[in-house]
């Protein structure tokens, strides 16, 4: 099988960061080009229905990294979706499943794995992004109240599926 | 010989290239040791296990540390696109990296100058980009679990984070997500996919699956989809064909899970030192 030049004119892994004013789309371009990101502000695609004239394109894999970057400098856009389609959400399906002593939740790719009596984590799978196993030294033998979040640690959207299981677990263990 | 490309997460792991062996639960290359917990360690030391099983060399590997910045990652495509154009593997497998289309495509070309091409096979991080890059026919093997299946039949889907609500659905539905995947080309030529039945695949249909042992647990536990990775890329290195050697995989992965009486808790080194039992009981059954 031979390589086939593949384009559909779409930069399918960036994500697009919408603002409501311009304002903020000038603060947060210089804070992110001053921290190295490659970014670059454009016009929004038409799918795009909310928001100022201007958006900031960002590497959409490193989206949990990129917005917490911007809430440390209490700048908040108000969407963040892929370039490719605007109009995707972030997962928001859960499988739960209990194999009695132990609780195990998903979301996307992500699971992650509890101890019901003692509330720690056993085990974190899933994921495909380098932060995953970063993630599960930090967190696996910890509780749920002690270990970092991995919106806190995380850079990536696997991280960031992993902090959705995270706060689903906590939901259902009624923390 | 075989070569596997990918992460370790430790900032401070230096960018290497050489045979890896395993001491204990740590594997080791050139001076540098990284803990077996998941992700690449835990493919390379399942492919360790498996080629003393098969009487091969230790494999060769592409290491960087890399926590989710994703530089690590950038500086080992980059090391890849100048050298493995030049390199001689059967098998190369990529692993953890960070996603990223323009750097896979240039690894995918330097891949393509080899003077043999190798088997390609793909998991996690690199996959994602291959799938991204629409350039996953042009591998082997893909090696996806039941979440990763659903981002690659959903061809809107740029990571699996972003993975479609009513194709997440379909998670006991394995066959049409399959069938989507082949039928938008975000599948390689064969997919094996892992979960609590394993499913060998190809763009005519489902050619086996692999249901005992079944240990529910399996799922919670890290890395069990790694050492499933290294099993088979340990057995196509050594020559075995593709398709058998993701049934042999599949099915050795689970009997080493089986004799390590798996729980939810349990660690993943645990199954990888019986997986030297487990792939000769199912190499000796083929037989």
């Amino acid at each position: 099988m031979s390589i086939q030049k593949v384009s559909d004119g779409r930069n399918i892994d960036r994500g697009i960061l919408v603002f409501e004013h311009t304002s903020e789309v000038i603060r947060a371009e210089s804070l992110l080009k001053s921290e190295g990101w490659k970014i670059r502000v454009m016009g929004p695609p038409p799918e795009i229905r909310s928001g100022c004239d201007l958006v900031i394109e960002f590497p959409l894999i490193e989206e949990l990294k990129v917005l917490r970057t911007l809430r440390a400098a209490e700048i908040s856009p108000i969407q963040a979706v892929p370039v490719s389609s605007p109009l995707l959400h972030p997962v928001d399906l859960f499988h739960v499943k209990d194999f009695g002593r132990y609780l195990m939740v998903r979301a996307a790719n992500m699971k992650l794995t509890v101890d019901k009596e003692s509330l720690t984590i056993v085990n974190i799978s899933g994921g495909g992004c380098p932060d995953v196993p970063y993630l599960a030294r930090h967190m696996v033998g910890k509780s749920l109240t002690e270990a970092p979040r991995p919106r806190d640690i995380g850079h990536t959207l696997c991280g960031y599926a992993l902090q959705l299981a995270f706060e689903e677990m906590w939901r259902r263990c009624s923390l | 010989m075989l070569a596997v490309a990918g992460t370790i997460p430790d900032r401070d792991f230096p960018l290497v290239a050489g045979t890896v062996t395993l001491k204990g639960s740590n594997i080791c290359i050139q001076g540098n040791q990284a803990p077996v917990n998941r992700g690449t360690p835990a493919l390379l030391a399942a492919a360790i296990k498996s080629g003393e099983v098969l009487g091969e060399p230790a494999p060769f590997a592409y290491l960087v540390g890399d926590i989710g910045l994703g530089d690590g990652s950038r500086r080992l495509y980059e090391y890849l696109t100048r050298h493995l154009g030049r390199a001689d593997f059967n098998t190369i497998t990529f692993h953890y990296m960070q996603p990223d289309v323009d750097w896979h495509n240039r690894v995918l070309f330097a891949a393509h100058e080899m003077t043999k091409r190798p088997i390609l096979i793909a998991d996690a991080g690199f996959m994602y980009a291959a799938k991204m890059s629409g350039q996953s026919p042009t591998y082997d093997l893909f090696t996806p679990d039941a979440g990763e299946l659903a981002f690659l039949a959903d061809e809107a889907a740029p990571h699996p984070f972003y993975t479609r609500g009513f194709i997440l659905h379909e998670e006991n539905r394995i066959p049409a997500l399959i069938s989507r995947a082949y039928a938008h080309d975000n599948a390689a030529c064969y997919l094996l996919v892992k979960g609590s039945k394993d499913y060998l695949a190809g763009k005519s249909g489902i050619h086996a699956t692999v249901h005992s042992p079944a240990d529910e647990a399996m799922e919670a536990i890290g890395g069990t989809g790694d050492t499933l990775t290294g099993i088979v890329t340990a057995l196509v290195g050594a020559g075995m064909e593709i398709s058998e050697s993701a049934v042999v995989a599949a099915r050795a992965n689970r009997l080493a899970g089986h004799y390590a009486r798996p729980a939810p808790a349990t660690h993943i080194m645990e199954i990888i030192s019986h997986i030297p039992r487990a792939l000769e009981e199912v190499l000796r059954e083929r037989k």
